[in-house]
């Protein structure tokens, strides 16, 4: 086995030194029932390097990938371009295969990165400070709201039925186990208009463009947060901030979203990055790691560290701001990586080609039957309503090779003759025409057919 | 080396660093379209070249696997095969939507469940999920479902004690404290193992009917299996309570023996520990859940099952799960490699894990006993838990200074002060993956280091001097708080 170096002649050796005649022998604590047999486990067999890459490549094959199929799916997970820098600096071995910055002295390079990365998160939220990562937006989310009950001393919170569905699920289930609750507050027409429910409520949550594609009013958000005593926390697409005034210009207290349209594949959803920023005001509360500046102990040279240590679970235990301990530093230095390549200008300008993109499918699906759900102005991302069953649709358009994008009756049981539609900066003139295209024909079609009884 | 720049400064107006995508649809007025644009946007511009000159020479003062030997204790830090970074980045797995129609992912549900299964059989439990997206995360879920399996009982507000021995990570009462449980302290016996006697007390009448359930790391932190492994499990389960198993140290375990016949509940694993996935510098870990079948209806969402006849499916019928702990599938990618390291050792050769993570540890307690002596006198697991007290009584010097001093013989140090009821606690967690010659250089350097504590202490004290900077001031860190660039 190339990953064990061990030689007859070591294993002797080394044993010899130890004082003990086996392997076996060093297991001697365990009962002896419990040793498994040689062999005994049933597992496969082994598959040398050629042959194990042939065996994931013929598994990978059987999936469809956006490579296959031109993507229209978004909801949470995009499509976007990823300059080849990104790959080239995260498989660098220093960063792919160190630990946790503990021994800042070794660790330099790494901490200068995630304090960079940072800094462009809190820039691109328009907020004071950004740790060095969480899991995914779902879990940073959970995390917010957390923090928040922390702050406010009340133990519920209210989330808008418009944020990701998924993301309200992982909030229900750690809101259950921590014995708090969750209230929703159902939007309008795509947008939240009616805060009334915040009342007694640490924060309310919205997310902005919203689950939909909706830019929702975060200065109505904000008043009425401030109005019940509430913090407000916002979920945001960091993209969608290259252009839009963001969440903390509006005094958003806590923003959290997904970083995965920053460099990183889509990769069936994992692993993604999870954005936290806040108020400076609540640093000390903040959940997971940061990285701070200072100077030496015994010089004046400037150097980087984990700091606000004394809030993390090796520290702290039970009395910690929360339980997480691994993050998702290499995904957030593609993320630095991607921010950096793309600058100022080249992140403007694939949000702007995404808009333009997006207002461009709008006009074009509307034309091949479909109709745009809600009125309100969105980023890159639209609800377009069917004249027939969305799955239906989906499925009929998968087969011209379109990821049409997600239906949405499995969330919201009043929409499901509705399409979820992203376009991102990688999609075309010509694709969007040729989706309008196979819409039309698709609906013709659907109409001519009894379908939606045939599915039932 | 000079200080590095930082990426802001290297900043000119103008420039870009890739070639960014063209747009043929019209152009649109962003203010109607829009609403509320942003003043400005202060994020690098430099050139491609300049931004890879900036990462490569950063990547040039961190210190990898691949840089060099790095023990740290309690971390499994051991070499990521570049196969598995290979068949990670195959597009029919990197391009997939985790919201696509789930029938057209038939190779990516293939894998997982095949993942599951093997887990399944290396840990000795009835099921497995990979939705927990961490080690912690993990923990945090198998309480999830014994807080579920005690409400199943009608016993969810009477159990409400976390039972942890204070040897834990500190990950452990953390999880607990997430999901509202109070933490009782457990302690270890002069032999370094569970102490019966306080367990029996915690498990005894109305407390016993407080108890949740029992974290244990098994190995223990101390590096050693808990002979009484069996028994503990019988005495928290008569007491109504579960018990969870902290995987943390599962290396010393593959292919070995197998914690759901120690008669563990559930258990984490950390599959960028075992099964070799990259640390990343800190994350994305992988915290896949072992369980027993009374268990698994609570299992949270999505459930991915196979027939009878082979075929793999999404299991939505879960009325009483806990719910979602991750917003799609876990760690796929992750995942992915997890695979390919498995599907590598196979059957036939992955005992050699253990076997082989065991002898290391074992061997570097024996090299260091003289200088460094064991916690305890008995045979380690995969790690040893070595102590500097003595050096800190007759020299001052610290078990950290011992570890700073480390990296100017070119290692990263082994994890220090952990546990906490070790004093001057050095934890040195060699992992299978490192020869002979190598753990003979780590332990001549020990060895010299301990001598220069004898004779010139300030050596210690003062390192590390060979790196970019010299040892950092924390306090100042948090006293004068900078975690964002100032030159905005």
């Amino acid at each position: 086995m190339p990953y064990i170096p061990h030689t007859d002649a070591d294993r002797a050796e080394m044993l010899a030194l130890i004082g003990v005649d086996s392997i076996d022998d060093l297991f001697r604590e365990i009962p002896p029932n419990l040793l498994l047999k040689p062999g005994e486990l049933n597992i496969p067999s082994a598959l040398d390097e050629s042959r194990l890459f042939a065996h994931l490549r013929e598994l990978s094959l059987k999936n469809i990938s956006v490579n296959d199929v031109t993507c229209f799916l978004g909801a949470g997970i995009y499509d976007r371009f990823i300059p080849a820098t990104v790959g080239a600096v995260i498989s660098r071995g220093e960063y792919l295969t160190s630990y946790t910055p503990y021994q800042p002295e070794a660790s330099q390079g790494y901490l200068q990165t995630i304090y960079e990365f940072q800094t462009m998160i809190a820039e691109l939220y328009g907020m004071e400070v950004a740790n060095a990562s969480m899991y995914d937006a779902s879990t940073a989310m959970a995390e917010a709201a957390i923090m928040a009950i922390g702050i406010v001393k009340r133990d519920r919170v209210a989330v808008s039925s418009a944020v990701h569905p998924h993301y309200r699920e992982v909030l229900q289930t750690y809101a259950w186990a921590l014995g708090l609750e969750v209230v929703t507050i159902d939007a309008h027409d795509g947008k939240t208009l009616d805060f009334s429910l915040v009342q007694d409520c640490a924060c309310v949550i919205v997310q902005s463009p919203n689950f939909f594609g909706t830019i929702e009013s975060l200065s109505l958000a904000r008043q009425a947060a401030t109005d019940h005593g509430a913090l407000l926390v916002v979920v945001s697409d960091p993209i969608s901030n290259a252009l839009l005034k963001p969440p903390g210009a509006y005094g958003a207290d806590i923003v959290v979203g997904e970083g995965q349209p920053m460099g990183i594949a889509m990769g069936f959803g994992g692993p993604l990055l999870g954005l936290f920023a806040c108020k400076k005001e609540y640093v000390r509360q903040i959940p997971g790691r940061i990285v701070g500046k200072t100077t030496e102990l015994h010089g004046d040279r400037e150097g980087y560290v984990m700091t606000l240590r004394t809030r993390e679970q090796d520290i702290r235990r039970e009395k910690a701001t929360s339980n997480i301990c691994t993050n998702q530093a290499l995904m957030a230095l593609a993320a630095t990586v991607y921010m950096t390549a793309l600058g100022k200008n080249g992140l403007q300008q694939i949000a702007t080609s995404s808009v333009r993109n997006a207002q461009y499918a709008i006009q074009a699906l509307q034309s091949s039957g479909g109709k745009l759900r809600f009125r309100d102005n969105v980023f890159c991302e639209f609800v377009l309503d069917l004249p027939a069953d969305a799955g239906t649709v989906r499925d009929e358009l998968l087969k011209m090779g379109i990821l049409a994008g997600l239906p949405l009756g499995d969330y919201y049981p009043g929409l499901s003759q509705c399409l979820l539609v992203a376009v991102t900066e990688m999609r075309t003139r010509d694709e969007i025409d040729r989706y309008a295209a196979a819409l039309k024909k698709v609906l013709a079609n659907l109409n001519s057919k009894p379908y939606a009884e045939a599915r039932n | 080396m000079p200080q590095p720049e930082s990426i802001f400064a290297k900043s000119r107006p103008g420039r870009v660093g890739t070639n960014v995508p063209t747009c043929d649809t019209p152009q649109v007025d962003l203010v109607s379209t829009l609403g509320d644009l942003r003043e400005n946007l202060r994020l690098p511009e430099v050139s491609e070249l300049d931004l890879l000159r900036h990462f490569t020479n950063l990547s040039h003062i961190t210190y990898g696997i691949e840089t060099g030997f790095y023990p740290l204790g309690s971390c499994t830090m051991k070499y990521n095969p570049k196969i598995n970074e290979k068949t990670a980045a195959l597009p029919g797995f990197a391009g997939l939507h985790p919201m696509q129609p789930a029938s057209t992912a038939p190779g990516a549900f293939e894998l997982l469940r095949s993942v599951q299964e093997m887990l399944c059989e290396i840990t000795g439990f009835s099921e497995v999920t990979l939705q927990p997206l961490a080690g912690a995360h993990g923990e945090m879920t198998c309480l999830m479902l014994i807080k579920a399996f005690h409400a199943s009982h009608g016993e969810a507000d009477q159990r409400t004690v976390v039972l942890v021995p204070d040897s834990a990570h500190g990950t452990n009462p953390a999880s607990a404290a997430r999901c509202g449980y109070s933490v009782k302290s457990i302690p270890t016996d002069e032999g370094g193992n569970t102490d019966l006697t306080a367990l029996a007390g915690a498990l005894d009448g109305e407390a016993g009917k407080s108890v949740a359930g029992l974290m244990l790391t098994n190995p223990s932190t101390l590096g050693l299996f808990e002979p009484n492994i069996e028994r503990i499990c019988e005495m928290v389960h008569a007491a109504g309570g579960q018990v969870f198993c902290d995987g943390a140290n599962m290396n010393a375990m593959v292919g070995t023996t197998r914690p759901g016949d120690h008669g563990f509940d559930c258990m984490h694993l950390n599959l960028h520990k075992t099964f070799s996935t990259p640390h990343g510098g800190g994350g994305p870990g992988c915290g896949a859940i072992g369980l027993k079948a009374h268990l698994e209806p609570f299992l949270p969402t999505p459930v991915i099952r196979r027939s009878q006849n082979g075929s793999v499916w999404l299991d939505s019928d879960r009325p009483n799960s806990i719910g979602r702990v991750s917003a799609f599938y876990g760690q796929f990618l992750m995942e992915v490699r997890a695979y390919t390291y498995l599907r590598a050792y196979g059957k036939e050769k992955i005992a050699d894990i253990s076997r082989h993570a065991v002898l290391n540890a074992n061997y570097v307690m024996a090299r260091l006993k003289d200088v460094l002596p064991a916690a305890h006198n008995r045979p380690c697991m995969h790690e040893c838990v070595l102590t500097a007290e003595r050096y800190k009584r007759e020299f001052g010097v610290k078990a950290l200074d011992i570890s700073k001093r480390l990296i100017d013989y070119g290692f990263h140090p082994p994890t220090n002060y952990f546990p906490l009821i070790v004093p001057e606690a050095i934890m040195i967690e060699p992992t299978e993956t490192e020869a002979k010659e190598t753990l003979d250089a780590f332990c001549d350097a020990i060895i010299l280091i301990c001598e220069e504590a004898t004779f010139q202490p300030e050596l210690l004290h003062d390192a590390p001097s060979t790196q970019i900077v010299g040892r950092l001031d924390e306090t100042k860190a948090v006293k004068e708080l900078n975690v964002t660039d100032l030159h905005l």
